[in-house]
């Protein structure tokens, strides 16, 4: 499998804490890649680095081969980093399908003039940009919901509205934070389904998220993040009992216990 | 109308309330210019900055090169354009009210500019005998073109993405803005569009003086759209028309009239914090 996102020894200081130090992470074109770790381990902030919402203190990123390491976000959007957030950031007074229709922003071609004189060309492309926002939406479950104003949406509408969103620019890496934070068991299945039919469309995944049966559920591979660092890496079942994760997550006590148990 | 025609009526009424027929036009197209700026989150209190180099660059190409009106025009919306350009370089990178009271400091350095230019603007004398060449048609017909430009752009990926840089502009950003060049090509047109209210200002009332670009207008044309409401672009309109023509409508008052005034906007803008034409223009086909 070829490497799509590449970061190398990235780091980020914010003035006396380094809240990532030097992590390397690969993420293989078409897999479902999670990124785990206690609170405050960095994994948000990776993200953020990842696309361009801050500026690296040091390291490389690199998509595709290309260089993206200093690349302001909307470069990153128009090569094919997409994301969602952990708290939701929808353009609430926007409907939803104008939600998702700006998602398609760097997919649109219509000039200023056109739109300003609306030429047919223009007219063609609103047409078709909206006709294919619909069926992003009837892809989440959200057709019905096309018109209301996306603030007056339930809870997990908008986590759904956000992943439409996000796939309204073609991306072929979509970064999710926490997509499963504050739903309820009925709810995370779903989304499991929803995320596995985006694997299939070959768009490849990369996750944050807190509750561990969905992650071992759906990832290819796992990155464990702690304190900023890479403590541990690799498929589900080899991260689930690896030493270091279940210290970094449980103490060094319950660890050394386990480890005993094991042992006997 | 004791025995006057419709036509006499109406040559009488707009002969009486020329200047403020002229005025409620010309403050159309700066609550437009405010809009343009604050439609993509910014805030600018320069327009009456740019508005001031529009009027002097017009009212000199006129009086000192005898250019012909339909070229002063444009090139009075160019010039504050050139200057946005420059001064947006380094301004936009700051955001809310450091943006204002960078924008002032545009306005007040112009001011003291004009004061002792002497020999080109007339010091604080200001410029007079301006031939009156903006008329009431052109005035609306611009203002006219101006709405329907912005409702055109306001319902494409421009105007999508002008609203989401207003609602959240770091995810604007994610969604693929290029925010410099929205910022700056926001604040370009802005002064562009306060040039034109400058040149046609200066074109009817054949007066200007280095005072009238200063703070204070600067203050009216955010009030403007402030009242307004930026949500679709006739709404800034509407703002300028009730706050210019609200002094002439209270006049009965005398000298409550101002107490009324200030009154007014202070109501609309505790209870219609979306100004008074709340609506949002829809942005999907």
């Amino acid at each position: 499998m070829t490497t799509l996102l590449s970061a190398s020894r990235l780091t980020k200081q914010f003035t006396g804490l380094l809240a990532v130090n030097e992590v390397d992470v690969e993420v293989s074109a078409g897999s479902v890649h999670g990124i785990i770790g206690p609170n405050g381990a960095g994994k948000t902030t990776l993200f953020n680095l990842i696309s361009g919402l801050l500026p690296l203190t040091s390291g490389t990123l690199t998509l595709d081969g290309r260089d993206v390491t200093s690349a302001p976000p909307y470069q990153r959007t128009r090569l094919g980093v997409a994301r969602t957030f952990q708290n939701i950031r929808m353009f609430s007074d926007m409907t939803v399908v104008e939600n998702v229709m700006t998602g398609m922003h760097t997919r649109l071609k219509s000039s200023g003039v056109a739109s300003l004189l609306r030429l047919p060309g223009f007219r063609r492309e609103e047409r078709a940009a909206r006709d294919k926002a619909m069926e992003l939406l009837a892809f989440v479950s959200l057709a019905d919901k096309a018109r209301v104003r996306s603030g007056d949406l339930s809870y997990g509408d908008q986590r759904r509205l956000e992943i439409a969103r996000a796939l309204a620019g073609d991306p072929r890496l979509l970064l999710l934070d926490e997509p499963a934070a504050g739903m309820n068991p009925t709810e995370t299945r779903d989304l499991g389904t929803l995320l596995r039919q985006v694997a299939k469309r070959d768009i490849t995944l990369l996750l944050v998220e807190h509750n561990m049966g969905f992650v071992m559920d759906l990832c290819d591979r796992i990155t464990v993040l702690n304190f900023g660092r890479k403590i541990a890496e690799g498929g589900p079942r080899e991260v689930r009992d690896n030493p270091a994760v279940i210290e970094a997550y449980l103490g060094t006590k319950v660890a050394a216990r386990l480890a005993k148990a094991h042992g006997a | 109308m004791d025995g006057m025609t419709m036509a006499e009526w109406l040559d009488d009424f707009l002969f009486t309330y020329e200047t403020l027929i002229h005025a409620l036009g010309v403050h159309g197209l700066l609550a437009l210019s405010m809009y343009c700026v604050m439609a993509v989150g910014q805030l600018s209190l320069g327009q009456a900055a740019f508005m001031g180099i529009g009027a002097y660059t017009g009212a000199l190409l006129t009086l000192n090169l005898g250019l012909p009106f339909w070229l002063v025009l444009p090139l009075s919306a160019l010039a504050p354009a050139v200057v946005a350009l420059v001064i947006g370089g380094p301004t936009l990178r700051l955001s809310g009210v450091y943006l204002a009271i960078s924008t002032i400091a545009l306005g007040e350095v112009l001011r003291v500019l004009y004061i002792n230019a002497e020999w080109l603007t007339g010091g604080a004398l200001g410029l007079s005998g301006i031939p009156r060449k903006a008329d009431l048609w052109l005035i609306y017909l611009l203002l006219f073109l101006a709405v329907l430009g912005f409702w055109a752009v306001g319902r494409s990926k421009i105007g999508r993405a002008m609203e989401a840089m207003r609602e959240d502009e770091a995810v604007a950003g994610v969604m693929g803005v290029n925010l410099p060049v929205y910022k700056m090509g926001a604040l370009v047109v802005s002064a562009m569009l306060a040039g034109l209210a400058g040149c046609l200002t200066a074109h009817s009332n054949s007066f200007i003086g280095p005072n009238e670009f200063g703070f204070e207008m600067a203050v009216t044309i955010l009030s403007f759209a402030l009242l307004g409401g930026i949500g679709t672009p006739i709404a800034p309109v509407i703002g300028a028309l009730v706050l210019t023509s609200l002094p002439e409508i209270l006049r009965p008052l005398q000298d409550f009239r101002l107490v009324i005034n200030g009154l007014i906007i202070v109501v609309a803008v505790l209870f219609l914090p979306r100004g008074v034409i709340p609506f949002r223009l829809r942005r999907a086909p």
